[in-house]
């Protein structure tokens, strides 16, 4: 039997919609089972008091980026590039303007 | 209502046989658009993931970091600060923190220390996270060798592992005694790295923050809401690496559209030609090319948004691990909670199937438009 293309593209295009669905189905799932893991992991945080995620650690100020110096680019030298590819990844700390509007 | 259906089936129907016609051009076609929308799809998907997991999980850090400043840089702070802050009404307590970074040389791995009393430390124990454990290939029992600030190797036996599921947090942490962690460092006595302040009434925060930078003028305070921004922000578009996958992506597409804008191949034009001498309306031949353009771009889409979950949310986004990791060998293996914003995903779908759809129309507009003969023999 010979399928017209437009019945093709609608199979596909709902087999499509379908996967998209399940995926939606299966994020939400997940958050259920995650919900566990961040259990965990909010407690930790709570006990050892931490500030940052370890998401890299060849720098310091990318791997605790909201605890390290206020840091600018070119901050070791006017011609220094930052070294650390995560440098390009990972936004410097949120300088603290709120100190500067209190002073005045 | 019938008819109109049918039109619409016979057109669909016409353009994908003249696509496969053109079959090798298409598929390929096809494919690059597929991989543009996964790469796009996959950072959208992985940064906000990624936010949103920081924001949960950093709830619950300290109310108030404060930190000592000595020419412009961190330095250690006295506990005796801790006294004063205790002063300020609204602080219900403060609480020294000892952490520091130590490098192993045989491993090439950066590792957090903190001082932990209790719950697996103790003396000459230890608690580590998971991806030290991997690093150095070391489990429960075992012993590990830190080079001690003084030169002396400090040996320690490793009490237990942290949880696996806590990596996102934990990978590079190394749990010791606040003994061992002052012996570690030759740490003097009477100075914390930095001091943890909880304060009771949230509103609060930022005039206690206030109160400390004007009793404590060396210090700075970091507000828990000043965390949460530093995450909020995080890989923000105007991050270098966020630019370049941007921008390849950006100019790919617009390459696409060009290739599509700048006009139609001889074999199409003779093709419109000849459909519009056998009758075909300048309606039928866009709404032809509207279809086309709706087969590739619509399927692209919807595959491309499906091979991004997966690779974000399935296999831990192991395109973006390397850029991730840097020259650090220690990467955490963590597993993102999965979550899709419909409306992250609606943008890029008006970003990218409407103007390739635009983009496919227009030219055979313009081609249509002229007379059959001409078109034919253009």
């Amino acid at each position: 039997m010979n399928i017209r293309h437009s019945t093709s593209l609608a199979l596909l295009t709902a087999l499509n919609l379908l996967l998209l669905a399940m995926v939606a189905l299966h994020a939400a799932a997940g958050r259920e089972q995650a919900s566990r893991d961040l259990a965990v992991m909010k407690g930790l945080v709570r006990e050892l008091r931490l500030t940052d995620l370890c998401l890299a650690t060849e720098a310091r100020y990318t791997r605790h980026p909201a605890m390290a110096d206020t840091h600018a680019a070119f901050q070791e030298h006017p011609v220094a590039l930052d070294h650390f590819p995560t440098g390009s990844l990972i936004l410097p700390g949120i300088p603290p303007a709120r100190l500067h509007a209190h002073k005045h | 209502m019938r008819t109109n259906i049918d039109r619409h089936r016979n057109i669909i129907d016409f353009a994908i046989s003249s696509m496969l016609r053109r079959k090798a051009k298409n598929l390929s076609l096809a494919l690059l658009y597929t991989l543009i929308i996964f790469v796009t799809a996959s950072l959208i998907l992985f940064v906000q993931a990624l936010r949103k997991e920081a924001a949960t999980l950093l709830a619950d850090a300290p109310d108030i970091v404060v930190q000592r400043l000595m020419a412009g840089r961190h330095d250690l702070i006295p506990t005796s600060y801790g006294e004063k802050l205790a002063g300020i009404r609204g602080i219900t307590a403060v609480t020294p923190r000892l952490w520091g970074y130590y490098y192993d040389p045989v491993f090439g791995a950066n590792y957090t220390l903190v001082a932990r009393d209790g719950d697996g430390t103790g003396p000459e124990k230890i608690a580590i996270g998971q991806g030290v454990a991997r690093s150095q290939r070391i489990s429960g029992g075992d012993m590990l060798t830190l080079r001690s600030a003084t030169g002396t190797p400090l040996l320690l036996t490793v009490a237990r592992l942290l949880p696996e599921e806590s990596e996102l947090v934990s990978s590079d942490l190394l749990l010791l005694s606040t003994a061992d962690f002052r012996t570690m460092f030759d740490f003097p006595a009477g100075v914390a790295t930095d001091l943890a302040v909880t304060v009771s009434n949230q509103r609060e925060l930022a005039t206690i923050a206030g109160k400390i930078a004007a009793l404590l003028p060396d210090t700075r305070p970091i507000l828990k809401s000043e965390i949460l921004r530093t995450y909020e922000s995080i890989f923000d578009w105007r991050g270098g690496m966020m630019v370049v996958i941007l921008s390849v992506a950006v100019i790919a597409f617009v390459i696409f559209a060009w290739d599509k804008a700048s006009g139609l191949s001889a074999e199409e034009r003779r093709e419109i030609g000849i459909l519009k001498s056998i009758g075909w309306e300048t309606g039928d031949i866009l709404l032809l090319k509207f279809w086309e353009g709706v087969a590739i771009s619509l399927t692209a889409f919807l595959v491309g948004v499906i091979l991004a979950y997966l690779h974000v949310f399935l296999f831990s986004a192991p395109l973006f691990t390397q850029a991730l990791k840097g020259w650090g060998v220690l990467y955490p293996r963590f597993r993102l909670v999965p979550h899709v914003d419909p409306y992250q995903l609606t943008i890029l779908f008006f970003l990218t199937v409407l103007p390739y759809t635009v983009a496919t129309i227009v030219p055979s507009w313009l081609a249509a438009t002229v007379d059959a003969d001409t078109a034919m023999r253009s």
